[in-house]
């Protein structure tokens, strides 16, 4: 019965703890008296497959209802927020794109408005670059929005839209890969604009998407809107009504299917949301079945503002012209990633040492920033997401803290699941939609 | 806002000239210097052999850079600028903070505020607009009920508290541990931050979750990263960290740490002892 490799059971001031290890299910209930221990705390993840990463939930039972809940983070502390402080203020954002795995362009994005925010120099920044990072943005919200589509219907049980999810998904990751050179932790939208122009292979393949997904999303709801137990699991699930949602600081799709339309790209619009054609949706239910709702009818108002921005894309530049500022580097897109244009190099190894110098100063340097402090918002896949950047005037942010809609949202948790059965708690934290690389950092 | 280059400030200049000329082998332990500061404790606890060049990177937005790592390794006095790349004009917040007008809805809020809130005029230290935000700093004792007011007066309506994080100003600050609450009125569709600066000795602030549940995990999170001690907070420990971390790893003394990495026979040397250009 007892396996070395497991920790054995032990005696402790707060009762008998036990080591599960799956098929010893009989062991735990025979070491517990059922007429006094009514209640067993279960410990669950941090590894645990439906807990979206390696969130750990601690949940006191009473038979299968949860009596009391607590959600335990920072098994992915990264130290990001730290690190940023150690590279100058464009390398941050390869460091930031790593904390939302799901959602790399809105990490980059806030973090480069609010850089440009410091810099002064939001009205300097091309129409083409803002035009392109709506374009990405939305592209990325619909590819984040299908990765819970995928891994919720994995947790409730429905194995099919998991892969059909993925599959979509992988498709956007195409597009990404042509338009910057990776699939994910791109580092693509840069402070003063973006890395890499948009080719029009990327521009054509985004067009088919655009054919592509509604089909698709079609597809989805005939797999699960009418399905007895996609409707069962959801409906009534993880009920969060306005006021919880506003105290909790919850934001994103789960206060919208709350019934408040917030979305800051219509109440504080950045990047010229405003001048785009879409609708906010919402729904009044409040619950796991609502969430599923607002976040399909989300994904086609993103194809909405994508057709639109493809659209407006007219040639021009891509970075500010201040050369004081923008990378020097023309970037050449090559079968291994982004990497330095052999003409570029040509021209600062061979014929300009004027640019030569420019090149170092601004690689190895950086950029000056003005001291002072900014917080900047805007409307990720799961909520607000804000970067609060302080800098002190140098070439190195001197704080950069985010305010991760993950790591927020998640403290609503407990008052979804507690008193409810522990079925509803793998639904109602996958309705949250947390990614613990941005909740943990 | 007073807007000047840090080279016309006789003050700022005299005292980076201070200490530009120490000689470079102090930095050994350079937050000596100040017995305010809370250098007896490095890493707050953390057995370090010496602050590492880099630990203290640059300094905070009010004031000078004073670390030895803000000098960068090439011995430069000035900007060391030959480049004219360094043409970016560096402004300086005025500490005494801004002047009425503070223009848009910030007189709006602020009249609001006093209205609401009648002891307005000894909690706070003083108003700051920068960049289109207005940042209260408010005494850290009083921020709950300011908080309070800001979120139930009819005007202000502040419901949510969007942000909470910490700020490490070493150096420049005698209470160098500064908490930024960022609030937001969805009524009204405004901003505001809230700002409380402690020191190491005393960092107590009182917990704001009776009025913003939602900052629950942002104290703790701050607290973590800070050693900023929230008062009347329901579980004030460690969040991100693991519970018997020692040390709080977002303070300007902590070192980064890291080790150094071996490429093709060159050695190179973890971040924090990089060559700085600071």
């Amino acid at each position: 019965m007892t396996n070395p490799s497991y920790a054995p059971e032990r005696e402790t001031s707060e009762g008998k703890v036990f080591t599960v290890t799956g098929g010893d299910w009989d062991t735990v209930v025979s070491g517990t008296d059922p007429v006094t221990d009514e209640r067993i705390i279960v410990n669950m993840g941090p590894q645990h497959p439906s807990t979206h990463g390696v969130l750990r939930l601690i949940l006191e039972l009473e038979g299968e209802t949860v009596r009391e809940m607590r959600s335990v983070v920072g098994y992915l502390h990264t130290g990001i927020e730290k690190s940023l402080e150690y590279r100058n203020w464009v390398q941050g954002t390869t460091f930031v794109t790593r904390m939302d795995y799901l959602s790399p362009i809105f990490n980059e994005t806030a973090y480069s408005l609010a850089v440009e925010k410091l810099l002064g120099i939001e009205d300097q920044i091309t129409e083409r670059a803002t035009t392109i990072r709506v374009l990405m943005m939305e592209l990325n919200r619909i590819s984040s929005h299908l990765v819970w589509l995928a891994t919720t219907g994995m947790e409730l049980g429905a194995i099919s839209i998991m892969l059909y999810g993925f599959r979509e998904r992988e498709y956007i990751l195409e597009i990404f890969e042509m338009v910057t050179g990776l699939r994910m932790n791109m580092a693509y939208v840069r402070p003063g604009g973006v890395a890499q122009d948009v080719p029009d292979s990327a521009v054509k393949k985004i067009r088919e998407f655009l054919i592509m997904m509604p089909k698709r999303l079609k597809e989805y709801e005939d797999l699960l809107s009418g399905q007895p137990i996609w409707t069962e699991r959801t409906q009534g699930v993880a009920v969060l009504d306005v006021t919880a949602c506003v105290a909790l600081g919850v934001t994103g799709p789960v206060l919208r299917s709350a019934g408040l339309p917030w979305d800051l790209r219509k109440t504080e619009p950045y990047c010229g949301y405003e001048t785009y054609d879409f609708d906010v949706p919402t729904s009044n239910d409040a619950d796991v079945w609502g969430r599923y709702q607002v976040r399909l009818a989300e994904i086609r108002e993103s194809l909405k503002i994508i057709e639109q921005a493809l659209d407006r894309l007219r040639p021009g530049p891509i970075m500010v012209a201040d050369k004081k500022i923008a990378w020097p580097a023309q970037l050449a897109l090559g079968v291994d990633g982004l990497g330095n244009s052999l003409e570029h190099v040509a021209k600062i190894m061979g014929q300009s040492m004027e640019s030569l110098i420019h090149h170092f100063k601004l690689v190895t340097e950086g950029f000056r920033v003005p001291p002072g402090q900014v917080y900047v918002a805007i409307e990720g896949p799961r909520g607000e997401l804000g970067a609060h950047a302080v800098s002190d005037g140098g070439t190195r942010p001197y704080r950069v803290h985010f305010r991760e809609p993950s790591f927020v949202n998640l403290q609503a948790l407990p008052a979804m699941a507690e008193g409810g059965l522990i079925a509803d708690v793998i639904a109602g934290g996958a309705s949250l939609d947390p990614v613990m690389g941005g909740c943990d950092r | 806002m007073v807007t000047t280059s840090p080279d016309k400030d006789p003050v700022t200049d005299a005292k980076q000239h201070a200490q530009r000329s120490e000689p470079a082998n102090e930095s050994a332990n350079p937050t000596n210097q100040d017995p305010q500061a809370p250098s007896a404790k490095p890493g707050g606890g953390v057995p370090v052999q010496a602050t590492p060049v880099g630990a203290t990177t640059g300094a905070p937005a009010e004031l000078p850079p004073s670390s030895v790592a803000g000098r960068g390794m090439f011995g430069i006095s000035g900007s060391g600028d030959t480049s004219g790349f360094g043409g970016l004009v560096r402004r300086r917040i005025g500490v005494g903070g801004t002047e009425r007008p503070y223009g848009g809805y910030f007189d709006e809020v602020y009249d609001a505020l006093d209205e609401a809130f009648p002891g307005l005029d000894e909690a706070i230290e003083k108003v700051i607009v920068d960049r289109g935000e207005l940042t209260l700093h408010i005494k850290a004792e009083r921020i709950v009920e300011v908080a309070k007011a800001m979120r139930d007066d009819e005007s202000l309506r502040f419901e949510l508290c969007s942000s909470v994080s910490g700020v490490d100003y070493l150096g420049s600050d005698e209470r160098r541990l500064h908490v930024a609450y960022h609030l937001t009125s969805m009524t009204y569709r405004r901003r505001v931050r809230l700002e409380v600066a402690v020191g190491t000795e005393n960092p107590h602030v009182p917990s704001v979750c009776s009025v913003y549940p939602t900052a629950d995990w942002q104290e703790r999170e701050t607290y973590d990263m800070f050693g900023i001690i929230f008062d009347g907070h329901p579980a004030l420990t460690r969040i991100l960290m693991p519970d018997d971390w020692e040390g709080y790893p977002q303070r300007k003394d902590y070192p980064l740490g890291g080790v150094p990495v071996e490429y093709k026979g060159a050695e190179i040397p973890p971040p924090d002892r990089r060559r700085s250009y600071q």
